[in-house]
Parts: structure tokens; C-alpha cells; sequence
């Protein structure tokens, strides 16, 4: 199976391990990534006002490119799986977005949202399928108590991501059941942890990563795994009451498959 | 050619205020035929219909049209005064100009324009119409009622009291419904049980009654008068004349682990079992998917303990066939499970219950035995909070968008049976509005908090979750402009209520329609509340909205008066616009028998006469009685034999050629 | 531009109805930075639908907002609080001059592990 994939900014830079590690497993697994040509930024702006045209075409050009190739779009990144995901549904929905979209880019074609944007995770459920990844585990973290942290961006608004029911998501648990872990529910495992608002208001952020954590611990969490590298820094940086190690959920996944290299990646980001 | 009076009606402002009603006069009065034109603020009046009855003596009127709201409304109206008038009822055309006119357009010369066409269609009908004579046909006198809750069983008292037979089916293996569950109703606080126990004694004693419970409604035909249904009655292997209902049988089985619908699934039963304790009919049932004897061939332990030798592993479901001139439908509703509401951890957070399932863990013949304890640890809650609104009132794709209407009034009675048993309990309640329009209902209301300082709290909850032991639900209080999170011991969620499933179904099978939200519709919203727009079936209580008992037991009631009053008559007039077989051009084809919903149509072999031949031939032929006037027929033949009358295809024809002229 | 007018704008730029909500609190019951906010999202609704958007402007509650999409999720009615908030937003720092945020700003906030995509988040938050 072959996918255009899409790293976005952050994967190229502070966070190399989600994408390594997202890449490597891929190839344990046999699953292709193309990466796409001369990418752009996704526009990085959780598109939430209809009227907000120009930070969303880029989105449409990789969207566009994934459609040129034949491909599925991969991302792994949450912040771009919304933004992108998103876009593509408001290409469908939102008549004046895409006649003006369109316009604006001059493509060779149209784009009207044939592109499927699809999430990392959700390859690994439904093409490798969890009973086949777990087949190809060679280290299973028996034992270990894994939290999964979903924040916000693939889960909502939950009629645009599909990605799992917004309030009570379990494909990150199958995940972590997969690689021979015991997920642990936790209640905010779907609650904000602070975002970009770490520029504007530290404490805030500070707050809510450290009720994140605090969650997680009093459900017995060994360690917690996100698939977004501000949710990554969040937790990191601003839940320092707290510390449970966070990792990418694609370092346990390469770990688990035994593709990551010894003393590669010790600690957190 | 026809004498041809029209009549436009104002109906007060609501014609007059959009339409030219003048103006449509003026015009019909040059269209051929017409003889007379007027209009009138209400048509519908005894001042309206004497100005029709005068016409049609003065003017000599063979043809009528009336140009006013839907024929739904007052079709029948006009033709009883024109055929007080000497006119055949069935010369009278109603042209509607109200609501395919003038509510739904703003301006007046386009619905002016538009009403002067419908005008002139009917005009050009009943040019064609055809004096038509109603037949007759017998009524069976017996009821069907389909529920056997407490909608159900009042209706079916009700009509046993007037003395005719009646039927209740219920597809649980006992009657008795939601009502059952409940411990106390608001606003009196009388027990449920004792006020609808005996009545489950009563209507299962009566002489009028017989009750097939365990079964189901899987087939209906006919029409209003003469209804044919099919009854399934689901195996209980159980046989109900043999057995006494002494309950030997339900204490050995080994299968005790199933869970007990009748408790929310906080206890258990075994796989052979007697719903509860008052059940009706007292007997026991086995659940075919847990019983090892039914699943595997071993076990028979109850067969064995059974002295009156009553259970039947052989039984086999069985099909029943009655006849019935009306039908009530008392299906009831679910309290919906809130499992599309995870912010409210429903699912995962075992504290966190339904109203109905607290219900049980109130009730004194309920799992704890009527002692308060949260189903995590078995411990006695001293903190809860009830969320209202939950599900209902909704614009998103989770949510139902009509209002539940029983939830505040039942969470303030639980408030108070909680403080009224334990009064050092800390209850909160989140509310968006307190609706409590009813007889001593705001009173009710208002003692939960004045007398029993229930905290109520105008705002609603955003997330609840499980901390330390504790449920947190945090929630905003509108009132002080506050964010809180309030920790909890219990909490309980006042889910919408919605129709039973069952009633989609059998709203297919009834031909009754239903609203988007599968609620049975009434004929008319005000005038007609308990007859569905389908002749002959009547509604009872929650399967036509949420209402609570007092008005459920007024429904029903109502219900049963219609039904006694189409029973009372030996003969009902048929509708005369049925479908008739011009057999000198039927090719026998068969086509219209098979799409005739009625099973109306039969082939006949017939000689055929006509100028060219002379042949017997297969043709169809339309049993009257039975004939609903669909028009199925009608379309579907290839050969144009088929034609329905009142609606033949020159009258539609010339209904179209005169809107297209 | 009159309050009508403002309020017109605001519905324009959002996309969504705020007449639609029936006052139940759920979106200030779920909001994650309700503490930090003057103005909480219930409020927002309403002071949306009377056209009271100057002291929303000059608040500083619209740049609290997460845009964590909770109270979208959980709005039993639609009407999706969230988008109003951007709205509001989004209709300060149109204004010339008026971005929350400026590049200047960046070197003393940004330390070694902060990912591109916050920057780049806020930089579409709070400026033009």
C-alpha cells in the first residue's frame, strides 16, 4: 500500500523522532510513503470561521498534490491531520470556499475534496489492521501502563474527523493493546492541553498539561503517548508537576517492531 | 354541461389577507359553466353553508367548488350541506387555496394568480364529476389494542366497560409497561404499584379482554370497519393452562446469571423466569438464548421441579388470526441509553445512571430492596446530582429536538424521595428551564426547594469524570457566572425519551404516519388528538409524544370513546372513489392485483361484447368493499382499463390542461 | 458600524446562528480556559445575538480561547460558541494596527523545544 505522505514543519525539525520513527515502522510494516513534492506548511490555523480563506489554501494545494498522485493522504502530525482533514471537508461542503479556493490556486484541475485524508493510526487500524501489527511485534511492552493522549485535534469537531467518538475514543487503546501494553482510561485524555496559548498565557497552559497528567497518574499511567508535537511540549514543558515520560506514539510503535536503534531516543522530546 | 356555483372563502384573514378573494370570484364567474361566483369570510359557518344551500336550490347548482382551505379539513363539511341542499355530495370540489396558496406565498398578486388557477382546475373537474354512491359495509365489533402499558390497559378497560371484546398485545411477557418500574408518581407520590397492579388484575379478569402477551403484531390488512391482523405469539415453553404460577421452577434453574431487564440489569435472573412479583399473566418464561435445555439438550432441571408437568421445551411460535373494526396504538417509549453522551461518562463510570435506573435502585421491590446504593461500591450516596435535559431539546445529530416533558417533574420527585429517606443527602440538580405546567406541578417543584433545599442550579454540565473515588461534574451555574465542578457521589441523567422501536414497523403495517422522531401523528393537532389520520386506528399515550400518566390515562380514555363510538355502528359508509375495470380493454395482465395493497382485486373469466369482438377473457374486477381508492391500480395499467372514481384520469386531464391553458 | 451592523459581521465571518442557542450553559459548563475569560462563551452567544461586540473587542477574553473545538463538540444546539470567539477575533486584528502579536515579540517567548507549529498557531490566532 502506497500513500502520499505529508510530514509537515515540525516533523522536519522539533519533532524528528514522531517522523523517524513513523517512517521506519512503515517500512517494518510494508506500507509506502511517498512524500510529497515541495510540501507547504498546512497553514497551521485550526480553520474554525468560514471567511478565512488565504490560510487555508495550502492546505488545498498538498490536498491537490495527494489527489495528482493516486494517493491517500498520510499524515501523522495532529495539528495537520485537522487542519488538512478539515479543509478537505469544507472543499465539499463550503460552495464559496471552493470556487474561491480554486481560483485563487489556478490548478490543472479542480480540486473539489476527492483526496481521503487518513491518519497514521488509522492506516495502522485499517491497512495493516491491530491483530496483523501485533503479530509483528517483537518487543511488547508487557506490563507497561500506557496512557494514551488524544487533545483535541483528532477528535474534533467529530463529524468532520471521524476519527473516533470525540467523548469516549478507544483507537489509541487498540493501539497500545496491539503492542502488548494495558491502556489506561483516563478522563482527560480528550481535554485541551494548552495549545499554542503557551505564548499568550504560560499558566494556562501550565494548568491545564499539568490536569492532563495529574489525570493520567491517579489512573495509574507508567507513561504517556501523543501523536502532537505541541501536545508533546505541553505536557513537557508546562506539566512539570508531573513526571510521567511522554513519547510519540510512533517511538513505542518502532520500538515495539523492533526498527529503533539502541540508545536512540533515551528521552523525552 | 354542469350549473356550477363557486364559493371563495376568506377564512378570516388567513385566505383574505394573501388572495384577492374578489378577484377569484370575479374570474371563475367567466369560466364555462359557472353560473354563480361570491366569496364569504367563513365558508365554513352556518351563515357560509346556508349561502351554499341557498345556491344550489336558487341557481339549480349540479356542480359545486369551493375555493378555501384543505379538503382534509372541510371536505366533508361542504358535502354534507350540499347534500342537505339536494346535491350529490360527491359534486363538490374543493379548490385549496389556503394552505397551497396563501400560507405559503407573501405576495398578494401571485397568490392571487395561483388561486385563480386552482379555481379553475376544480372548475374544469367538476365539469366531469359523476353523482357517486356510497356502499356499506359491516363493522366487526371487537378492539384490537397493541401495548399493554398503562396507555394500553386503560384504553382496553375502557372499551370492555362499553361491552365490546377487545384484545391487548404485548410483546414482553407481561403487561404493566414503564409504569411498573416506577416506585412513586409525581405530583401525589402515590405508589405506582398500587395504583397499577390492580388494574393489570382488572383488565386481565375481565370477561371483554383477552390478552396476548409475549407477542406481536406482524401483519395487518383491511380497512377501518374490518381490519385482518396476524399475532405472533412468541414461545414461552411454557404451557399457560397447566401451569399455576408458583415460581418452583424459576429458583432451581442453574442459569442464574442473565441480567433482569425489569431491574435495569442490576440483579440478575435466571434463564426460566417470572418478570416480577405482580406480573400479568403470572407466568413464568424462558429465555430461549440462556436455557441450556432449549441451547444444548442438557439440563430440563424445571421441567423436572414442575409438578402441574407445564413446561414445554417443544413449544413453537404461533400465528394468530383475528378480526378487529378498530385498532389503538399504545406502544409506548424507551428512556433513550445515553451512550452517545460520553461527556457525561455514562459508559464509563458505573455511578453515573439513567432516571429510570435510579427508579429501581429507589424502588422498594427493586435490587436494593428500595436502599439507596451507588451500583460501583454498594455505598449510600451522600452527594448527587442530576443532569437535565439530557439528549433532548437538541439540534445536533445526537440529540432529540423535542422536549422530554416528563424529566423535571419526576427529577424534582426523586430530589424528594432521596431527602425524604435520606435527609442528610447533598442534592444538586443542573437545569437549562424548570417546565412544570400541570396541576400541582409547580408546587411540587418548588417544595423540592423550599422544603427540602435541593440545590438547583441553572446551567448545565459540560464533562463528568471519575477522580479519587469521587464522579466530578463540572458544570456552569448561569446564575452567579460561575464555572464549578462539584464532586459527586452519584449522578443521574435525565435521558430523552423516545417511541418504542416497535413502532416503525407497525406504523408500515398501519399505514399510520409518523413524525421525523417516529411519534405517531394525530389527524389534527387540536381537534382530533387521539385518532391517527388513517381510519380506524386510534393513538394511546407516549407513542404520540411524551406525555406522563395523568394525560396518558386521559388519552386513553379518549381513545376508547372513539373506538366505542365506530363499534356502536353495525355499518360503516364506504368512501365511493374506488377503483372500476373497464374489462372491454383489460388484457387480464395481472399487474394491478399485484401492486393492490388492499387485495381488492380478483380475475374473473368473462365473455366480452363489443362492437369488434366477442371472446371470454380473462379480466379484473374490483371488489368495492374492499377497494381503498389508492389509485395504485390505475397507474400501474398498461392498457388505461383501470380508472378510480371521483379521481378518473380525464378529470386529472382536465384538472392540468386547465392550469396550463 | 452600528451594533446590528456588528453583530451582522460577526455572524457573516463565523458561519454560525447565534439564535439558535437556548441559554443552557453548556459551553461555559465545558470551556477549559473559563477562569481566564471576562467574558465567558455563554456570554459571547448571547452579547453576539444583541450585537454588544465593543466590550467583547477590547476584552481580553479573546485571546484565552484554546480553540480546543469542546464547546463546538458538546453544543447541544449547533451553535458552535468557539467560532464566534474567532470571529470576534478575527474582526480586531483586520483592524490595522491591531495585532495582538508581533515578530518582535517572538525571541523572548520562543525557547529551544518549542515546535514551529505553535508559533506558526499563534502567529494565526492573534495577527494578520
Amino acid at each position: 500500500m502506497t500513500y502520499s505522505y505529508y510530514p509537515g514543519c515540525t516533523l522536519r525539525t522539533k519533532a524528528k523522532k514522531l517522523d523517524t520513527y513513523a517512517r521506519r515502522s512503515a517500512e517494518a510494516l510494508g506500507i509506502n510513503l511517498e512524500e510529497i513534492e515541495q510540501w507547504q506548511c498546512c497553514g497551521g490555523v485550526y480553520p474554525s470561521v468560514s471567511d478565512e480563506i488565504a490560510t487555508r489554501l495550502s492546505s488545498v494545494r498538498t490536498l491537490a498534490q495527494a489527489k495528482k498522485a493516486g494517493n491517500e493522504l498520510l499524515t501523522v502530525c495532529s495539528a495537520c491531520h485537522n487542519v488538512l482533514k478539515r479543509t478537505n471537508a469544507d472543499i465539499i461542503s463550503d460552495a464559496d470556499f471552493n470556487f474561491r479556493a480554486n481560483n485563487y490556486l489556478e490548478l490543472d484541475e479542480r480540486y473539489n475534496g476527492e483526496t481521503k485524508v487518513v491518519h497514521y493510526i488509522e492506516m495502522l487500524r485499517d491497512a495493516v489492521g491491530f491483530d496483523e501489527l501485533k503479530k509483528k511485534v517483537v518487543n511488547p511492552f508487557k506490563g507497561k501502563k500506557i496512557a494514551a493522549y488524544y487533545g483535541c485535534l483528532l477528535l474534533r469537531p467529530g463529524n468532520v474527523m471521524q476519527f473516533d467518538d470525540p467523548e469516549n475514543p478507544s483507537i489509541m487503546e487498540d493501539l497500545i493493546r496491539a503492542l502488548g501494553g494495558e491502556p489506561v482510561i483516563y478522563p482527560f485524555r480528550n481535554e485541551c492541553c494548552g495549545g499554542y496559548i503557551t505564548l499568550e498565557d504560560k499558566s494556562l497552559a501550565q494548568k491545564r498539561s499539568n490536569k492532563v497528567l495529574a489525570s493520567a497518574q491517579e489512573k495509574g499511567a507508567d507513561m504517556v503517548i501523543t501523536a502532537c508535537p505541541l501536545c508533546m511540549y505541553n505536557l513537557v514543558k508546562n506539566g512539570t508537576e508531573h513526571d510521567l515520560p511522554v513519547y510519540y506514539f510512533t517511538e513505542l510503535l518502532a520500538d515495539a517492531l523492533g526498527v529503533k536503534q539502541e540508545g536512540e531516543g533515551q528521552d523525552n522530546e | 354541461m354542469q350549473r356550477i356555483g363557486v364559493f371563495v372563502c376568506w377564512c378570516g384573514s388567513n385566505i383574505a389577507a394573501t388572495v384577492d378573494v374578489k378577484a377569484v370570484a370575479e374570474a371563475a364567474k367567466g369560466q364555462p359553466g359557472v353560473v354563480f361566483a361570491t366569496d364569504y369570510q367563513y365558508m365554513c359557518s352556518e351563515s357560509g353553508q346556508t349561502i351554499l344551500k341557498d345556491a344550489i336550490k336558487e341557481y339549480g347548482l349540479t356542480g359545486v367548488v369551493i375555493c378555501s382551505c384543505s379538503p382534509r379539513m372541510h371536505e366533508a363539511t361542504f358535502r354534507k350541506a350540499a347534500e342537505s341542499a339536494g346535491l350529490n355530495p360527491y359534486m363538490v370540489e374543493i379548490a385549496n387555496i389556503r394552505e397551497q396558496c396563501s400560507w405559503i406565498h407573501k405576495d398578494m398578486e401571485v397568490a392571487t394568480e395561483k388561486a385563480i388557477i386552482l379555481a379553475k382546475a376544480a372548475i374544469a373537474k367538476v365539469q366531469l364529476n359523476k353523482p357517486l354512491v356510497a356502499g356499506e359495509s359491516e363493522v366487526v365489533k371487537r378492539a384490537l389494542v397493541i401495548g399493554g402499558g398503562i396507555a394500553g390497559i386503560q384504553t382496553a378497560l375502557d372499551i370492555a366497560e362499553a361491552g365490546y371484546k377487545v384484545d391487548i398485545v404485548e410483546k414482553q411477557p407481561t403487561i404493566g409497561g414503564k409504569m411498573a418500574q416506577l416506585d412513586k408518581t409525581f405530583p401525589t407520590l402515590d405508589c405506582a404499584a398500587c395504583i397499577l397492579t390492580p388494574k393489570m388484575v382488572d383488565v386481565a379478569a375481565h370477561e371483554n379482554v383477552t390478552i396476548y402477551s409475549y407477542s406481536e403484531v406482524v401483519d395487518v390488512k383491511g380497512f377501518v370497519g374490518n381490519f385482518t391482523v396476524q399475532i405472533k405469539k412468541k414461545p414461552r415453553y411454557i404451557n399457560e393452562n397447566l401451569c399455576t404460577g408458583c415460581g418452583a421452577c424459576t429458583e432451581k434453574c442453574p442459569m442464574k446469571k442473565q441480567p433482569n431487564e425489569f431491574n435495569m440489569g442490576f440483579d440478575k435472573r435466571g434463564a426460566i423466569y417470572i418478570p416480577f412479583a405482580q406480573a400479568v399473566p403470572k407466568l413464568p418464561v424462558i429465555d430461549a438464548d440462556a436455557c441450556l435445555m432449549l441451547k444444548n439438550g442438557k439440563c430440563g432441571l424445571c421441567s423436572k421441579i414442575c409438578e402441574a408437568h407445564a413446561i414445554d421445551y417443544t413449544q413453537k411460535e404461533e400465528i394468530i388470526e383475528e378480526r378487529y373494526g378498530a385498532i389503538v396504538v399504545a406502544t409506548g417509549f424507551n428512556q433513550i441509553k445515553p451512550t452517545q453522551f460520553e461527556e457525561y461518562a455514562y459508559n464509563t463510570c458505573p455511578d453515573v445512571v439513567t432516571s429510570l435506573e435510579y427508579e429501581r435502585l429507589m424502588n422498594a421491590a427493586g435490587p436494593t430492596k428500595g436502599h439507596l446504593q451507588r451500583p460501583s461500591d454498594g455505598q449510600r450516596p451522600k452527594t448527587i446530582v442530576f443532569i437535565q435535559c439530557v439528549g433532548s431539546r437538541g439540534d445536533s445529530c445526537r440529540e432529540k429536538s423535542y422536549c422530554s416533558k416528563i424529566c423535571c417533574m419526576y427529577t424534582a420527585k426523586h430530589a424528594m424521595l432521596t431527602k425524604d429517606h435520606y435527609p442528610d443527602t447533598d442534592i444538586h440538580v443542573f437545569y437549562i428551564d424548570i417546565r412544570t405546567p400541570g396541576k400541582n406541578f409547580d408546587e411540587f417543584y418548588r417544595r423540592a426547594v423550599e422544603q427540602y433545599g435541593v440545590d438547583y442550579i441553572k446551567g448545565m454540565v459540560g464533562k463528568v469524570y471519575e477522580e479519587n473515588g469521587k464522579v466530578m461534574v463540572q458544570g456552569s451555574d448561569l446564575i452567579d457566572n460561575k464555572q464549578i465542578t462539584i464532586a459527586a457521589d452519584m449522578v443521574v441523567l435525565a435521558s430523552a425519551v423516545e417511541p418504542d422501536p416497535s413502532a416503525r414497523s407497525l406504523g408500515t403495517m398501519l399505514t399510520a404516519s409518523m413524525d421525523t422522531n417516529d411519534f405517531f401523528t394525530e389527524a389534527h393537532a387540536k381537534l382530533r388528538p387521539v385518532e391517527s389520520p388513517t381510519a380506524g386506528v386510534f393513538l394511546s399515550g407516549m407513542c404520540q409524544g411524551p406525555k406522563d400518566i395523568p394525560e396518558t390515562v386521559s388519552q386513553a380514555g379518549a381513545a376508547a370513546v372513539k373506538v366505542i363510538g365506530l363499534l356502536a355502528k353495525d355499518k360503516l359508509k364506504n368512501n365511493p372513489c374506488v377503483a372500476a375495470c373497464n374489462q372491454s380493454v383489460c388484457n387480464g395482465c395481472s399487474q394491478c392485483a399485484n401492486v393492490c395493497p388492499y387485495g381488492a382485486i380478483t380475475y374473473v373469466e368473462k365473455e366480452i361484447r363489443t362492437p369488434e369482438v366477442r371472446e371470454v377473457r380473462r379480466v379484473a374486477e374490483v371488489n368495492e368493499a374492499v377497494c381503498q381508492g389508492c389509485g395504485a391500480c390505475t397507474v400501474t395499467c398498461p392498457s388505461s382499463a383501470m380508472d378510480l372514481k371521483g379521481f378518473t384520469n380525464r378529470q386529472i386531464m382536465a384538472e392540468v390542461d386547465a392550469i396550463c391553458r | 458600524m452600528n451594533n446590528e451592523q456588528l453583530r451582522d459581521e460577526i455572524i457573516r465571518i463565523s458561519g454560525t446562528n447565534p439564535s439558535k442557542c437556548m441559554k443552557c450553559g453548556k459551553c461555559s459548563g465545558t470551556c477549559p480556559a473559563y477562569e481566564e475569560m471576562e467574558y465567558h462563551p455563554h456570554q459571547f452567544v448571547s452579547m453576539v445575538q444583541k450585537g454588544d461586540i465593543e466590550p467583547l473587542l477590547e476584552s481580553k477574553s479573546i485571546f484565552k480561547c484554546l480553540t480546543c473545538f469542546a464547546c463546538v463538540e458538546r453544543c447541544p444546539r449547533s451553535v458552535e460558541p468557539g467560532k464566534l470567539v474567532e470571529a470576534v477575533r478575527l474582526m480586531l486584528i483586520r483592524q490595522k494596527g491591531a495585532n495582538h502579536f508581533d515578530a518582535e515579540d517572538l525571541p523572548c517567548l520562543v525557547d529551544d523545544d518549542l515546535p514551529q507549529q505553535a508559533v506558526v498557531s499563534a502567529f494565526r490566532k492573534y495577527s494578520k
